[in-house]
């Protein structure tokens, strides 16, 4: 390393904090996505397993409306992005109410398995879809968003880095919390969908639109979905048809983590996901990433099946 | 009485394709390529108004077949189904490369033209359905003796299964092909007795197919000891996993059961790629041993001191010996997967297991353990999967993590679910739809994931409980009626 042994210990430090940055950012992502999880699976007790091939349409759709506005063209830049961001969620959020109206609606009330595997038969026909139309290739953007803070801690030669793109996903993704939290608490959209997630009969006999509400929930989980899609094309610069899947699963894990049907909890739940991720990939090996997120779904299942901030459910005969 | 023909549908079908326009464009309507390192935006007009235009059509036709139109479906489906094919004429014989002739932009490509031959000719077949069955009075049907009908479909599924190697008409490739659907016919039938008898929604069930594929590849070409010493190793190997895998995880309910499995799967996948020391990471493990005929093997030059299949039998050398062995091999397994399912579920573990599927809470209360009964369906579906692994293992003479992935997981769990849930003559149907079928349309190779997708989706649409629904108890007190 060429340090002395006095100055290892500051290494140690910068070297956690760039992985802690790495890791909020990427837990931002996850969280984003994994609200969309949490919500539908509150409201209709289904794994909603299409929703990782949701935030990938999200993300081809804002890569490709970034790449109409021509990259790199001084003020264009924050035209197109919030161009792609509108775009984006308002096309997502299309696809994610047509798959509950054609794959999920008319299952609901059958077996519980009837509605999975409906909805892994939509993962598949999407990444498909996306794949032969666009092409199995990698598509890449160059980065857009330049600049950042450099620290230096001590007198170490190590230099931690935040970039302005990561401080835009954490200030996004709180904006967008802010937003839901509001929505989720205050309006009469988010009271009907708290009352469909207690109990979707009396609901429907109190006057609230049951089939609304459902769409709806699928509606806002898209939208933010394409939100993360947007981010990740962004911070990574690479996307193909199949980043959906592993994304999915991620994200599911963070919902389940943080207690499934609670989105303070999602979004808790992909901070600690995506910080696990960032220390395995720093510390350990890069390779074996994955088996961490899931080791860790296994020990949070196993010693507090309800997640951190789930609500425990009784089970009645 | 006819409803009349007017406008509702009309504006039903623009609405669809209106829709459905919007949803395609980004991904229709443009390409989104690399050049170097900058991304390029290219349009693809044609293709996209073809696509929005056939959809206008179809939901058209569609909707009009339902309500009971005649003329105009049919006239609809027999127009669109020409168009298609001439389409497709244009596009075969090369007419549509000159890109000169006028019109080159009207015809769309071999995708198109096929959905919309295919979806005319269908269209027209409902509406002409629809207008022969206009003066019949629906007839009230007698309920089919379904117990009966499914052991004799059973019986005749099995018999066409063991002389089909002989028939005349057979060529390598539906051997081969019959050889691999069988493969999945007994991996439906383990995953059966676990998400079917015991209500375990496992999605990394290909797990342990792939435990038992590598404990073979490994042991083979480690120790050199042939397929019959590794098939029962394999076998209990993977129960051992199934076990070990199960112990913590399987008094989870349904859905967290489901995504942990998942996690499992995956898992395993991710160590036998990195893993490079111990199984060679993703350039898998060649050279693995072919089976023998009891010793005998099926080489035309048998190795010194050893005689071949052929020279047992004095007839002459033909590779396809050693394919009919492996057909046989797999049916073989195969039927004792089902042999065992069916006799055990007359036994108090499999009636246990069945009961837990309904209600745990009242088995709990009946004295039934749930961890043990449940962690016995997990281990002995795994060890199926094993041994249908070291099959697998042994015909490619290859193993590689590739082979492995979720999506294997999860055609076996839509196996078992289009099957019935249960139903092992339902899970062998499912099967030859869902994996004998899409061998045929290799040709179509791009398109067949994205028909098997849709198809999942529309068989669950137009069947929810499964193609045959049977879900009865085994085992009935004499007291009960028998069709309650």
């Amino acid at each position: 390393m060429g340090h002395g042994d006095g100055r290892a210990h500051f290494y140690v430090m910068d070297y956690f904090a760039q992985q802690f940055i790495n890791g909020i950012s990427l837990g931002a992502i996850y969280g984003l996505i994994a609200i969309g999880y949490t919500m539908v699976y509150g409201i209709i007790g289904m794994i909603n397993f299409a929703h990782g091939e949701i935030y990938m349409i999200g993300a081809f759709i804002a890569l490709m409306v970034v790449v109409a506005f021509g990259i790199g063209e001084g003020g264009l830049v924050i035209v197109a992005l919030l161009s792609a961001l509108l775009v984006s969620m308002a096309l997502t959020s299309l696809y994610g109410w047509v798959l509950e109206r054609v794959a999920y609606r008319p299952l609901r009330g059958s077996q519980r398995l009837a509605a999975l595997i409906s909805a892994i038969g939509m993962s598949i026909a999407l990444q498909n879809y996306v794949q032969l139309t666009q092409g199995a290739r990698v598509k890449t953007l160059p980065p857009i968003i330049q600049g950042g803070f450099e620290f230096q801690f001590g007198d170490t030669d190590f230099i931690v880095r935040l970039s302005t793109l990561q401080i835009m996903i954490v200030l996004v993704t709180i904006a967008l919390m802010a937003v839901f939290a509001l929505l989720i608490a205050r309006t009469a959209l988010g009271r009907a969908q708290r009352a469909c997630q207690q109990d979707q009969s009396m609901a429907a006999l109190l006057g609230v639109n049951v089939d609304r509400t459902i769409s709806l929930t699928f509606v806002m989980g898209a939208a933010l979905a394409s939100v993360a899609g947007l981010m990740v094309t962004l911070y990574y610069g690479v996307i193909d048809f199949f980043v959906g899947f592993i994304a999915g699963i991620k994200a599911f894990t963070a919902a389940v983590l943080g207690g499934i049907g609670s989105i303070p909890g999602a979004m808790l739940g992909g901070l600690l996901i995506g910080f696990t991720e960032a220390m395995w990939s720093g510390y350990f090996s890069i390779e074996y990433k994955d088996v961490a997120t899931f080791s860790i779904l296994v020990i949070v299942l196993i010693f507090l099946p309800t997640g951190i901030l789930g609500t425990p459910e009784v089970e009645k005969v | 009485m006819r409803p009349p023909f007017a406008s509702p549908l009309l504006r039903d079908a623009v609405l669809v394709a209106g829709i459905a326009g919007v949803l395609a464009f980004p991904f229709v309507g443009l390409l989104l390529t690399t050049q170097g390192t900058a991304p390029t935006l290219s349009a693809r007009f044609p293709e996209f108004a073809g696509a929005v235009v056939l959809i206008f059509f179809g939901r058209l036709g569609i909707s009009a077949a339902r309500r009971g139109h005649i003329l105009f479906p049919i006239v609809l489906g027999v127009v669109m189904a020409t168009v298609g094919a001439f389409s497709l004429l244009f596009e075969t014989t090369g007419m549509a490369a000159d890109s000169a002739a006028p019109w080159h932009a009207f015809v769309p490509g071999t995708f198109l033209a096929t959905v919309a031959s295919a979806g005319g000719v269908a269209i027209a077949v409902v509406a002409g359905r629809n207008h022969l069955l206009r003066d019949s009075v629906p007839v009230a049907r007698k309920p089919l003796p379904m117990k009966q009908l499914l052991l004799w479909t059973g019986v005749a599924l099995a018999g066409v299964a063991i002389v089909l190697p002989l028939l005349p008409a057979v060529d390598r490739r539906l051997i081969d092909v019959a050889t691999l659907v069988l493969t999945y016919v007994m991996l439906g039938w383990g995953l059966n007795i676990v998400v079917g008898l015991a209500g375990l929604l496992d999605l990394g069930y290909v797990a342990f197919y792939a435990v038992g594929a590598y404990s073979y590849a490994l042991l083979s070409v480690t120790f050199g000891w042939s397929f019959w010493v590794c098939l029962p190793l394999a076998g209990a190997l993977a129960a051992l996993f199934g076990i070990l895998l199960g112990f913590p995880v399987l008094r989870l309910r349904g859905d967290y059961l489901a995504i942990v499995t998942l996690g499992f799967g995956e898992m395993i996948r991710i160590i036998l790629l990195n893993w490079y020391d111990f199984t060679n990471g993703p350039d898998g493990i060649s050279n693995i041993g072919r089976p023998s005929f009891f010793g005998f093997q099926f080489a035309a030059k048998p190795a010194e001191g050893t005689e071949s299949f052929h020279t047992l039998f004095g007839i002459a050398y033909d590779p396809v010996h050693r394919l009919i062995f492996l057909y046989y091999l797999i049916l073989a397994l195969a039927l004792l997967t089902n042999a065992f399912t069916l006799r055990i579920r007359r036994l108090p573990v499999g009636r246990a297991w069945e009961a837990l599927r309904e209600d745990e809470i009242a088995c709990r209360s009946l004295g039934v353990n749930p961890r043990n009964t449940k962690l016995s369906a997990f281990a002995i579906g795994a060890m199926f999967a094993g041994f249908a692994g070291s099959f697998f293992a042994t015909r490619q003479g290859f193993v590689s993590p590739e082979s492995f992935t979720f999506i294997e997981s999860a055609i076996l769990v839509a196996i078992v679910v289009l099957g019935g849930m249960g139903s092992q003559i339902g899970v062998a149907v499912a099967a030859i739809i869902l994996v004998g079928l899409p061998e045929y349309f290799r040709e179509l190779q791009e398109y067949r994931m994205l028909a098997f997708g849709m198809g999942m989706v529309l068989i669950m649409l137009w069947r929810p409980g499964g193609l045959l629904t049977h879900r009865e108890p085994t085992i009935r007190t004499r007291s009960q009626p028998a069709s309650a």
